[in-house]
């Protein structure tokens, strides 16, 4: 699998696009991420207007086997969250750098230690 | 001893397949090839196949090797037939369930048990100890086979393109030895998906063999390789327990609805026999809690362990939970109070996380094919 060059990543294995000129970024997770967890069923995403803090848990999961919290990447307040993927959760498993990105958020704040495309190709292994 | 996983003979295949994998009972057993939902419903609609090396085999042999079984387990052994087989439980003194397990009558003077992988050991120690006194032979049987099963309504057909063996008089639950793609087996009418299906024992230098005649002569009825996820979700469906999540040393087989696998009325006195009479009479006269089913009316899932509550106090407990593929609903099956646990029982809800999503109680089990 490959890790878009565009986008950068976090070690909870979500990525995040580059801001648009309204400070707005897509947040989806990886495909090594929906490969590990195996086919979503469900996705709790964060709502339009809530203020969400890098680190903190913003979300789940679902998947056969186990759920998994959504860690936010940034801080910012959510302006958009993908109801396709509300609606048809496997779009995180057939397309999760595209359709199946999650929800977006105008940045107020992000942590440092974002990893390029290279460096969380190299950490997810 | 190591604590690397054990692998078996069809490991390299799983891997050359993409399988991911997973510590399963300190095996390295196949989770999922791809999708485990679309392995989920080539099971229900085709079939599947599947790896399950790991289960242990025993067998026990002599003059006595079914008076041996009659007081090692519940069930009445050595009353089946040759060629037939019997779901039953190894229980202990206080009527706990050991395991539960799968007896093959293969001939006059010998049965084989198949206990789970992860109660292989116990279950072999138990049946030596307990078959001490009889005129047995227990023989540790794990590294002599590779088991590989083919389930769904599509098995037969295929089966049946790779074995000249009378599979239209092999009933369900009968097995009997025969020869599959040139090899040597066992051929069992069992399985834990609620289709019907095969499980074939064979020697396993001859396991590789086997899956690659089954993958070829199954390609055009759409056969797929499966994985232990999908045969999670399946035997759910199914209602059919699983040790470690609706059966434990902590509960007898009448607390989990199962009390029809012990057979009071056998000759002789049998392991946990004085307990299990005391758990009957419990059962019948006040339940303490009764094994349900579990249906969502939302979508969040289920998961061993979750609190089910009702009117705000707890009422019980999930065992095992899942996004059932052929409801498109989460399930559940649960250990309840009996007053919560009647069929239709309205404001019962599962605790997932903090948050009460409601649930409907129903029978077990939640599929049932058409036969």
């Amino acid at each position: 699998m490959s890790n878009p060059q565009q986008l950068r990543y976090t070690k909870e294995h979500e990525w995040l696009s580059a801001t648009d000129e309204n400070g707005v970024a897509t947040v989806g997770i990886t495909e090594f991420a929906a490969n590990a967890l195996g086919d979503v069923v469900y996705a709790q995403l964060p709502a339009v207007g809530d203020t969400i803090t890098a680190g903190e848990t913003c979300g789940e999961l679902e998947s056969t086997k186990s759920v998994s919290d959504l860690f936010a990447p940034v801080s910012g307040e959510v302006v958009e969250a993908n109801q396709d993927v509300v609606d048809d959760p496997s779009l995180v498993n057939s397309a999760p750098f595209e359709g199946g990105w999650l929800f977006k958020v105008k940045i107020t704040d992000e942590p440092a230690d974002l990893l390029t495309a290279d460096a969380y190709t190299e950490f997810a292994g | 001893m190591t604590d690397a996983p054990r692998r078996t003979p069809l490991d390299a295949l799983h891997r050359a397949l993409g399988a991911t994998m997973t510590d399963f009972a300190g095996w390295d057993m196949p989770l999922r090839y791809g999708s485990e939902r679309d392995e989920h419903v080539a099971v229900r609609t085709r079939a599947g196949l599947f790896d399950l090396s790991h289960m242990g085999e025993i067998t026990l042999t002599g003059p006595q090797a079914g008076e041996a079984l009659d007081f090692a387990l519940v069930g009445h052994i050595s009353a089946l037939a040759v060629g037939r087989a019997r779901y039953t439980m190894i229980c202990r003194e206080d009527g706990g369930i050991l395991d539960d397990l799968i007896v093959y009558r293969l001939g006059e003077q010998e049965y084989m048990v198949v206990a789970n992988a992860s109660n292989a050991q116990v279950v072999l120690d138990a049946l030596t100890e307990r078959a001490a006194g009889f005129d047995a032979a227990v023989r540790d049987d794990r590294e002599n086979y590779a088991l590989i099963a083919v389930q769904g309504p599509a098995s037969p057909g295929i089966l049946k393109a790779v074995t000249d063996a009378d599979l239209d008089g092999l009933k369900y639950y009968a097995g009997l030895p025969g020869t599959v793609a040139g090899v040597s087996a066992l051929i069992a009418r069992t399985g834990y998906t609620g289709e019907d299906g095969f499980e074939l024992f064979v020697a396993p230098g001859d396991a590789e063999k086997l899956w690659q005649a089954l993958t070829e002569a199954g390609a055009e009825a759409g056969l797929v390789a499966c994985g232990l996820s999908c045969r999670d979700t399946l035997r759910l469906e199914a209602g059919m327990p699983l040790y470690g999540h609706e059966l434990t040393t902590a509960t007898t087989p009448f607390d989990a609805g199962l009390g029809r696998v012990v057979k009071f009325d056998k000759p002789g006195d049998f392991v946990g026999r004085a307990a299990l009479e005391a758990a009957a009479e419990r059962a019948a006269q006040q339940p303490p809690r009764k094994l349900v089913g579990l249906v969502a009316t939302g979508r969040r899932v289920p998961r061993a362990g979750y609190p089910v509550v009702a009117g705000g106090a707890v009422i019980g407990e999930v065992t095992s939970g899942a996004p059932s593929p052929t409801l498109a609903k989460p399930i559940a099956i649960a250990y309840v109070d009996a007053e919560h646990a009647t069929p239709g029982t309205e404001g019962v809800a599962v605790d997932i996380r903090g948050s009460h999503e409601p649930y409907e109680v129903v029978a077990l089990p939640f599929y049932k094919r058409a036969r």
